[in-house]
């Protein structure tokens, strides 16, 4: 199949493209939720984006927080930003961090003004930048301006059978065009983390993976009552066929291909090394994971699942792909891409790749996502340690 | 062209059941995927969906290859065409 060379997609200030055209309302902090919600109640067309923390956070932990914050503002799905948080300087710190993309973006703080004052002040500005945006039209954009995470969830036999490989195969084609991609899922590699060291495109970018891997393994010897030999593989993925955690691993690692990393991301952290693909220590949980990945600035999210995962972010579309064809009879309505003919030997891996690369494409262009069709707005904060 | 049973790797000496099961003395069709070539083999066990079975006699000791990778070693002796799990094979992590 020949890859198309472009999609249509929003420009923005910055130079980046959005898959979507979204006008957010920001919530620094958990108390600032309701009216986040009552403003996007006002003003058709927005999304808020509750969440649960924000309050008493510090450290890396703070650091974290504000740059989830910033980045989801920035992302380039996002047209313009309304933030609304309780107090006036973290407000600030994130209306400039977002600012600094040249898009619109406005705050309001909630103490000395109330929550109904700050609605109807937060209402006006947003009607603003709803209208504003709802303006925009797709453009051609080149295929490069794709930046693609991918994360994988209720996995079983299927996915490392299957659907895993088959986003491996979309990232060996379109690695060479010049696209941004990013896993992720630290826990979910042990087992497999020697072999995944050796995909660092650098001796640095190696040493820097197994300085995260070895960082989280420290934590869970330290923090758990076994050596996770009870719980990985799960009793479900044992009863599944899986036997041991680096079968596991393995499964999970098809999804990047025969591609090379180039760097090392924080969680939430932007890329700054160019094209290609990066590895990002995250949690193995779906909507953290996403999360991360949209706040660090991709724009098109791919997910194998084999049990039916049905997770979804407000900002970055998610494409679940299976293998599992009782997954596609039974659950369809989460499935944006069916490649279970892959068990039956009617499709290859190739075909299966290929099919992939449609199906991104269609939603690079507009078409919804079975997620976003079903309301699915997953936005998780990750949380490293507990709060002051 | 159906298959009973996929091989990741050429270098796996184990394949995955795709069917629902297969039974004792089942000849089975086997796909390895990464160089969309065909093997048979004969099944010596009932093996269920997603479970492996092993493509060569192996020793105690040996290490199981799947995705081309090293994913644990054989506790029990296991004759070619036998289920592959966790009562003959375990993790090298622990």
């Amino acid at each position: 199949m020949e890859i198309p060379k472009s999609f249509l997609g929003y420009k923005r200030e910055n130079g980046r493209a959005g898959t979507r055209n979204h006008v957010i309302i920001l919530p620094v902090d958990d108390i600032s939720n309701a009216c986040a919600e009552a403003v996007a109640n006002n003003i058709k067309g927005t999304i808020a984006l509750p969440h649960s923390y924000g309050r008493l956070q510090f450290g890396a932990d703070l650091e974290l927080h504000f740059r989830t914050m910033i980045g989801t503002g920035s992302n380039p799905n996002v047209a313009a930003v309304i933030v609304i948080g309780i107090e006036p300087k973290w407000t600030k710190r994130i209306v400039d961090g977002i600012a600094k993309t040249g898009k619109p973006v406005e705050g309001f703080h909630i103490e000395r003004t109330g929550d109904i004052g700050t609605v109807m002040k937060a209402s006006k500005k947003a009607q603003e930048f709803v209208m504003w945006a709802s303006e925009k039209q797709r453009e051609e954009c080149p295929i490069s301006d794709l930046w693609i995470s991918v994360k994988c969830g209720e996995s079983d036999t299927t996915s490392g059978l299957a659907s895993n490989p088959t986003v491996g195969n979309l990232m060996d084609k379109l690695e060479p065009l010049g696209v941004h991609l990013c896993f992720g899922e630290t826990s979910e590699l042990t087992g497999a983390e020697k072999v995944c060291a050796t995909r660092g495109a650098t001796k640095e970018a190696s040493d820097k993976f197994m300085k995260t891997w070895s960082a989280y393994n420290d934590f869970i010897l330290k923090e758990a009552t076994d050596d996770l030999s009870e719980s990985q593989p799960t009793a479900g993925n044992i009863a599944g066929g899986l036997t041991t955690i680096e079968e596991k691993a393995f499964g999970n690692f098809q999804k990047i291909g025969n591609c090379k990393f180039v760097d090392v991301l924080e969680p939430a952290e932007e890329p700054k090394k160019g094209k290609g693909l990066y590895f990002m220590d995250t949690s193995s949980a779906a909507a953290e994971c996403v999360t991360l990945q949209a706040a660090a600035g991709f724009n098109i999210h791919l997910f194998p699942t084999g049990q039916g995962n049905i997770v979804g972010n407000p900002i970055e579309p998610v494409i679940k792909l299976t293998a599992n064809p009782l997954t596609v009879k039974s659950m369809g309505e989460h499935i944006d891409c069916d490649v279970s003919k892959i068990l039956s030997r009617e499709m290859n891996l190739s075909e299966a790749g290929d099919e992939l690369i449609k199906t991104t494409l269609k939603v690079a262009n507009g078409r919804l996502t079975c997620a976003e069709a079903l309301g699915h707005r997953e936005f998780v904060m990750t949380k490293l340690y507990r709060s002051a | 062209m159906s298959t009973d049973i996929i091989i990741h790797d050429k270098k796996d000496n184990v394949g995955v059941v795709v069917i629902e099961k297969i039974t004792p003395k089942q000849d089975c069709k086997c796909w390895i995927m990464e160089n969309d070539s065909s093997v048979n083999i004969q099944s010596a066990d009932e093996i269920p969906l997603g479970h492996k079975i092993a493509m060569i006699d192996l020793k105690e000791g040996d290490t199981i290859l799947k995705y081309g990778h090293d994913i644990g070693k054989v506790v029990k002796a296991i004759k070619k065409g036998q289920h592959v799990h966790v009562h003959n094979v375990k993790t090298k992590k622990w």
